[in-house]
């Protein structure tokens, strides 16, 4: 399951990413394998989405974030 | 001493810069990027006076954008003129893990440095307790807690900065991977770095760097080459050993108490300011009022600056010996002066709006709503301010797209902002709109003048959509673009701050872009003044004869004279020059004369028109010089000058051409170069010349 299939609410561990160069800065802002997020919102016009990771709201495209893949 | 503050964005690095340095700071610019370098002085408590650098908030020393660059550009070349001896390093406690990422890379370039904990009042809410002893000790560095916000312990870490050359610089904690061993070591040997993890850095970012000579950069491809350094799989080791060394110290140093899920006042206020509806009501509101505020709470004190050039203009008149060098001090220099500061309301409004959205946190809710619609035109939710400052003025809308990350949207943003239909076009629009638009009513209640108006802020409007959209597939961007973006918790905006960027950017303003406006400004006022000295001499001639001048009273002849010495002059030969090239635009020499003066600012308009029909002061009211241009006639075919066709022909042409210096300057300045503004002045004159072709041939 990816990162981008979570709906409002959902939760989910971060198992690993698709994308190489994306994850080197997909980690320096708080998204490591084996960490919890959670799906806070989705922008009004269905993009880009917030999440909460290591106690903050970070937010990215959902594009971006189908990179994230999370453990099912 | 020279002291650089680190750390990543919204920590409160610019709280703690503002009460180091109080208002002995300056702002200036980094060689080869726009990005704003703010540094200052701090006195000590020892009596030492230091020079503190802000550097650009960011989240690691792999930069992701050309502006993030700096950090490790002046952290890792001892030359750079802005390299620091301490480094004291600000990081956010309800954050740690992230900040201490940043903090790990910069401590291994082996500068000396402090930790400051920044414990904000979040921190006590959600009780996290941080040993600052035990994690001094497993660090090796000074670590001392402030509050940036509430301005405590300043002094403490004050303390911290006297004593800090006693100190040890921390022992490195990532050791290089031994399949990059002869690379680093080559490369060390190369550039006499602190350390070798600044060599590290070196092997992956080196093509970006911009301090090193061509050699270098040939040297060091061969090296690559030749230990078949593979970058992205290093970093992302690597970011992966930090993490695990962090979270044992964060382990041993830090307590957080069990937290009780419940939504935070930030997430309540999100749910309003990113609702469907609501959300995008109250962004159109917030818009609507900073609007409102450039365009109207502006006018008084423009119409003051106005009214002081014009006192001071009367004062030289009076007092000065008339002649050439009077001329050129009042009509020349002051009114280019003029010109310069009447954009200071303005300026220090826009920017104070931005400065209270940035610092709230609504800046980053404005990006998250609009992202979507605005990345279909190639631009980023970020341009939406900008473009709605563009309404009322170009100028500081553009000094506003500075806080667009990306280079690529910024460019954009810059190129699109002045086809926005900004308020000194509304000057010509009126002018032109009255003179062909008949005053009727459409429905009953629509005003068909008004409807003229807004289609001609329509036209502007989707003008600059389309080309972002064609620049969109035009430049290439010098950077993978991420939307990645941290949505900060909302805070009350701290004024001394908004102070501060307001006067800031008023002084960035006046300083840099004001001698650009100040020298065009002469270079047009003596073109418009003077012509080759035959002509003028004959026109000398004409108004001495008493058997002329005795048919008119004195005002009619200095109106006359003032028109013909126009129509003599520099401008006026060139105006004539171009009338074949404007002809099919429906626009005559004299047309073209104020194309040419109003390139200074587009209500120059008016008044060129006024001296070239040579019509009696037009300061209130237009009526004078609008029924001189309707009854205007072409002498060599009778029909009027002024027809639908060239009226409508020439608002489009107000509508998207570059008739500004102040914007070309001031783009000049936020590109670095005079690339851009050519570019622009030449696609938006080009664009405007086609479209009123268009419509002339139209509607002929």
């Amino acid at each position: 399951m990816k990162l981008s299939d979570l709906k409002p609410g959902e939760t989910g561990i971060i198992k690993e990413f698709t994308d190489l160069a994306l994850s080197v800065k997909l980690m320096e802002m708080g998204c490591l394998p084996g960490e919890l997020v959670r799906l806070e919102r989705i922008a009004p016009l269905g993009d880009p989405i917030a999440i909460k990771v290591s106690g903050y709201q970070l937010s990215l495209r959902k594009e971006e974030a189908s990179n994230i893949i999370l453990i099912s | 001493m020279k002291i650089a503050l680190v750390g990543n964005p919204n920590t409160g690095k610019s709280s703690l810069f503002n009460h180091l340095t109080g208002l002995n700071q300056k702002v200036g610019n980094f060689p080869g990027v726009t990005m704003d370098k703010k540094m200052g002085t701090c006195r000590l408590p020892d009596g030492r006076v230091v020079s503190v650098i802000d550097l650009p908030g960011c989240y690691s020393l792999y930069p992701k954008t050309q502006d993030e660059a700096v950090v490790f550009q002046v952290l890792s070349d001892r030359r750079n003129e802005s390299h620091p001896d301490l480094i004291v390093f600000i990081a956010d406690v309800t954050n740690l893990k992230r900040n201490l990422l940043l903090y790990s890379q910069v401590a291994d370039l082996g500068i000396p440095i402090i930790l400051a904990l920044n414990m904000n009042d979040l921190a006590e809410k959600e009780r996290i307790v941080v040993n600052a002893d035990k994690l001094s000790e497993r660090l090796g560095v000074q670590v001392v807690k402030i509050s940036a916000r509430q301005r405590e312990n300043i002094s403490g870490l004050k303390e911290a900065i006297v004593q800090a050359p006693a100190f040890a610089v921390h022992k490195s904690s990532y050791t290089i991977p031994e399949r990059s061993r002869n690379l680093v070591d080559a490369i060390s040997q190369d550039f006499e770095h602190h350390s070798e993890y600044a060599s590290l850095l070196m092997a992956h970012q080196y093509p970006s760097a911009r301090h090193l000579s061509k050699e270098k950069t040939a040297e060091l491809d061969r090296l690559i080459a030749d230990e078949k350094f593979e970058s992205q799989d290093q970093q992302i080791e690597e970011t992966l050993w930090r993490y695990s060394y962090i979270d044992e110290i964060i382990r041993d140093c830090v307590e957080v108490a069990p937290k009780v899920e419940e939504p935070s006042i930030t997430d309540r206020i999100d749910d309003v300011l990113t609702h469907k509806v609501w959300g995008f009501a109250i962004f159109f509101v917030v818009l609507l009022f900073i609007f409102q505020a450039i365009f109207s709470w502006a006018e008084y004190p423009m119409a003051l600056i106005e009214g002081f050039f014009g006192w001071l203009d009367e004062v030289g008149r009076a007092y000065l010996p008339a002649g050439a060098l009077t001329d050129l001090l009042l009509n020349g220099i002051l009114a280019g002066l003029g010109g310069v500061l009447i954009f200071i309301p303005q300026i220090a409004i826009l920017f104070a709006f931005i400065a209270v959205l940035e610092d709230t946190g609504y800046m980053a809710r404005i990006t998250f709503l609009m992202d979507k619609m605005m990345r279909k035109v190639g631009l980023s939710g970020k341009s939406v301010v900008p473009m709605i400052g563009g309404l009322a003025c170009a100028v500081p809308s553009i000094m506003a797209a500075r806080n667009i990350e990306s280079w690529k949207d910024r460019i954009i943003t810059i190129m699109v902002t002045p086809l926005i239909s900004c308020a000194a076009r509304l000057p010509v629009y009126i002018l032109l709109i009255s003179l062909v638009v008949p005053d009727d009513k459409v429905f009953g209640f629509f005003d068909l003048r008004g409807i003229t108006l807004l289609g001609l802020y329509i036209l502007g409007t989707v003008g600059a959509v389309v080309v972002a959209w064609v620049m969109k597939k035009l430049i290439k961007g010098r950077e993978r673009s991420y939307f990645i973006m941290e949505l900060p918790v909302y805070r009350s905006p701290r004024w001394k701050n908004i102070f501060l960027i307001m006067y800031d950017k008023v002084k960035t303003f006046i300083f840099e872009v004001g001698k650009i406006i100040v020298a065009i400004s002469i270079v047009l006022w003596v073109s418009a003044s003077y012509g080759p000295s035959g002509r003028m001499d004959r026109i000398e001639q004409k108004y001495s004869s008493e058997a002329f001048t005795s048919q008119y009273s004195g005002d009619q002849l200095e109106r006359m004279r003032a028109s013909e010495e126009l129509e003599n002059s520099y401008v006026g030969i060139l105006g004539k020059a171009i009338e074949p090239a404007i002809r099919p635009l429906g626009f005559d020499w004299k047309i073209g004369i104020a194309l040419i003066t109003s390139v200074a600012a587009r209500e120059v308009f008016v008044g060129t028109m006024a001296t070239i029909y040579s019509v009696e002061s037009v300061d209130d009211d237009d009526s004078n010089i609008r029924e001189v241009m309707a009854a205007s006639v072409n002498p060599a075919t009778g029909e009027k000058v002024y027809t639908t066709a060239t009226a409508f022909s020439l608002m489009v042409f107000y509508a998207f051409a570059m008739q500004c210096i102040s914007t070309i300057a001031v783009v000049k300045r936020e590109t670095n170069g005079w690339k851009w503004p050519a570019i622009q002045f030449g696609y938006m004159t080009a664009m405007a010349y086609l479209a009123s072709l268009v419509v002339y041939q139209l509607l002929r």
